[in-house]
C-alpha cells in the first residue's frame, strides 16, 4: 500500500482542508481513516487474490456509471484510460453502462404481506459484443453488480452459481461483493457530504 | 475444495419486517472456525465474531472486513458528539426498509427501539414503510436516508434544509448521511450472500 493516496472521499466530495466539512470529518477521525482503509484494501491490497486490479477498476467504473456520478466514474476509469493495454475496456464499459441504466431499489419479496410492495425493473444482461470483449468472468461480474446496485432484494443462490459458472471462486465472490457494496457506500458518502459542503459554502457566502 | 453454493431449506422463512431476533444463513461456505489464522482473527476485529457464519464468510477477505467493521463501529457507536445513537439506528433501519433487507432491518430496528424508547414508532416504520408518519424530526431523517438509498441517489438540498429545520446541525446531518450510506454497504452483503431464518422459539 502506498501512503501517498489522497483521501478519496475528501477528494471527490470537494472537501478542502480547513473548510467546515473538513472540521466535521475531523470529529470522526476513525470513520475517515477506516473508509479510506476500506478503499485501499480493495484497490491497493497487498495481494489481489482472485480479482485483478483491472477487474476491480472496471467493476467500480461500471457501478459509478450506474449511479450517474460522472466524477466518481472518471476517478475509477482514469487508470484504465491511461493504460495502453486496458484503454479498450473504457468504451466497452461505457456502452454497458448506457444499456444498464435503471432507477432502484426495486425487486421482489418472499410471498406474503410484502408482495404488494414488489416493484419490477430491468434484469440486465451484458450485450453479446460486451460479453465477447470482456470474457465470461468480467461479464458475469457486471451482471451481478447491476443486481446488487439496483435490485439487491432479488439476490439468490442462483446468482452466485452464475458467478461460479463463469470462473469466480468463493474468495473472489466475497471480494466482489465487498467491492460493489463498498462503492455503493462511498458514492453515497461523497454525494451526501458533497451537497452538505456546497450548502455550507452558500450559507457562508 | 471446489467452490459451490449452499441452497438452504428454510421452514417458516421470515416474510415481513420484524423486530424479532431472526437469524441468517449463508449461501457460500464460511471458513471453518478451526481454520482461522491470526490474519483472519485480526480481520474479525472481535474474537466473538468467529462464531458468526456471516463474518466467517466475509473474513475470506480479512483486510476489507477489518476496515469495514471499524468503519461500522465508529459510525454507530461513536456518540460522544453528534446524532444520538437511536437516530443513527433509525437511518440504518430506513435504508434497510427501503432496500428490503428484512434481516438488517430486524437488528437495527431493535437498536432504534431500545435507544429511543419509541418501539411503536419504529414498528410503524417497519409495518407501513418509509412514508409512515413518525413526527417531523424522524420523518426528516427517514426521508433523507431513503433518498440517499435510491440509485441514483435522490438526496438533495431540500433534504438538508428539512433536517436543519428539524434541529439537526451539520455534524448530525453528516451522521445521518453516514448511517444511511453504511447500510447501503451492509444491506448488499446481507441480501446477496445469504438469507434470513426464523427466530428461535
Amino acid at each position: 500500500m502506498t501512503t501517498s493516496t489522497p483521501d478519496i472521499i475528501d477528494l471527490l466530495a470537494g472537501i478542502k482542508p480547513g473548510s467546515s466539512l473538513d472540521r466535521i470529518r475531523t470529529q470522526r477521525p476513525e470513520t475517515r481513516e477506516q473508509a479510506q482503509k476500506s478503499y485501499l484494501a480493495l484497490f491497493e491490497p497487498d495481494n489481489f487474490g482472485d480479482v485483478s486490479l483491472v477487474e476491480r477498476q472496471a467493476i467500480a467504473s461500471f457501478i459509478a456509471g450506474l449511479h450517474r456520478q460522472p466524477d466518481i466514474f472518471e476517478f475509477y476509469v482514469s487508470p484504465l484510460e491511461e493504460s495502453e493495454a486496458n484503454r479498450w475496456l473504457v468504451e466497452v464499459i461505457k456502452a454497458e453502462i448506457g444499456a444498464a441504466q435503471a432507477v432502484g431499489p426495486y425487486g421482489q419479496y418472499p410471498a406474503g404481506p410484502l408482495s404488494v410492495e414488489e416493484a419490477s425493473g430491468p434484469i440486465y444482461q451484458v450485450s453479446n459484443a460486451g460479453r465477447e470483449a470482456l470474457g465470461a468472468k468480467l461479464a458475469a461480474a457486471l451482471e451481478h453488480a447491476h443486481l446488487l446496485v439496483f435490485h439487491l432484494r432479488d439476490a439468490s443462490p442462483k446468482a452466485l452459481q452464475a458467478l461460479i459458472d463463469a470462473g469466480w471462486t468463493t474468495d473472489g465472490i466475497v471480494t466482489l461483493s465487498q467491492l460493489v457494496s463498498f462503492v455503493a457506500f462511498q458514492i453515497r458518502v461523497i454525494a451526501g457530504l458533497g451537497l452538505l459542503a456546497a450548502s455550507n459554502r452558500r450559507a457562508a457566502a | 475444495m471446489t467452490d459451490h453454493i449452499i441452497t438452504p431449506t428454510i421452514e417458516n422463512r421470515p416474510v415481513e419486517f420484524t423486530q424479532a431476533e431472526i437469524g441468517w444463513t449463508p449461501w457460500l461456505e464460511p471458513l471453518a472456525e478451526d481454520d482461522l489464522t491470526q490474519a483472519h482473527l485480526v480481520g474479525l476485529v472481535e474474537a466473538s465474531r468467529a462464531k458468526s457464519p456471516y463474518f466467517r464468510l466475509l473474513v475470506r477477505d480479512p483486510a476489507v472486513l477489518e476496515a469495514r467493521t471499524k468503519t461500522d463501529k465508529d459510525i454507530f457507536y461513536n456518540t460522544r458528539t453528534g446524532l444520538p445513537r437511536a437516530e443513527r439506528e433509525l437511518a440504518a433501519t430506513a435504508a434497510s426498509r427501503s432496500n428490503g433487507c428484512i434481516f438488517c432491518a430486524s437488528v437495527h430496528s431493535r437498536f432504534a427501539s431500545h435507544h429511543s424508547k419509541r418501539g411503536d414508532d419504529v414498528q410503524k416504520l417497519l409495518d407501513e414503510g418509509v412514508d409512515a408518519d413518525l413526527g417531523e424530526r424522524w420523518n426528516a431523517i427517514v426521508a433523507a436516508s431513503v433518498a440517499l438509498t435510491a440509485t441514483p441517489p435522490a438526496f438533495g438540498d431540500d433534504h438538508i434544509e428539512r433536517l436543519s429545520a428539524a434541529g439537526l446541525d451539520e455534524l448530525e446531518i453528516a451522521d445521518v448521511i453516514h448511517g444511511a450510506a453504511f447500510f447501503n454497504w451492509a444491506n448488499r452483503l446481507m441480501l446477496s450472500l445469504g438469507e434470513p431464518t426464523p427466530a428461535v422459539q
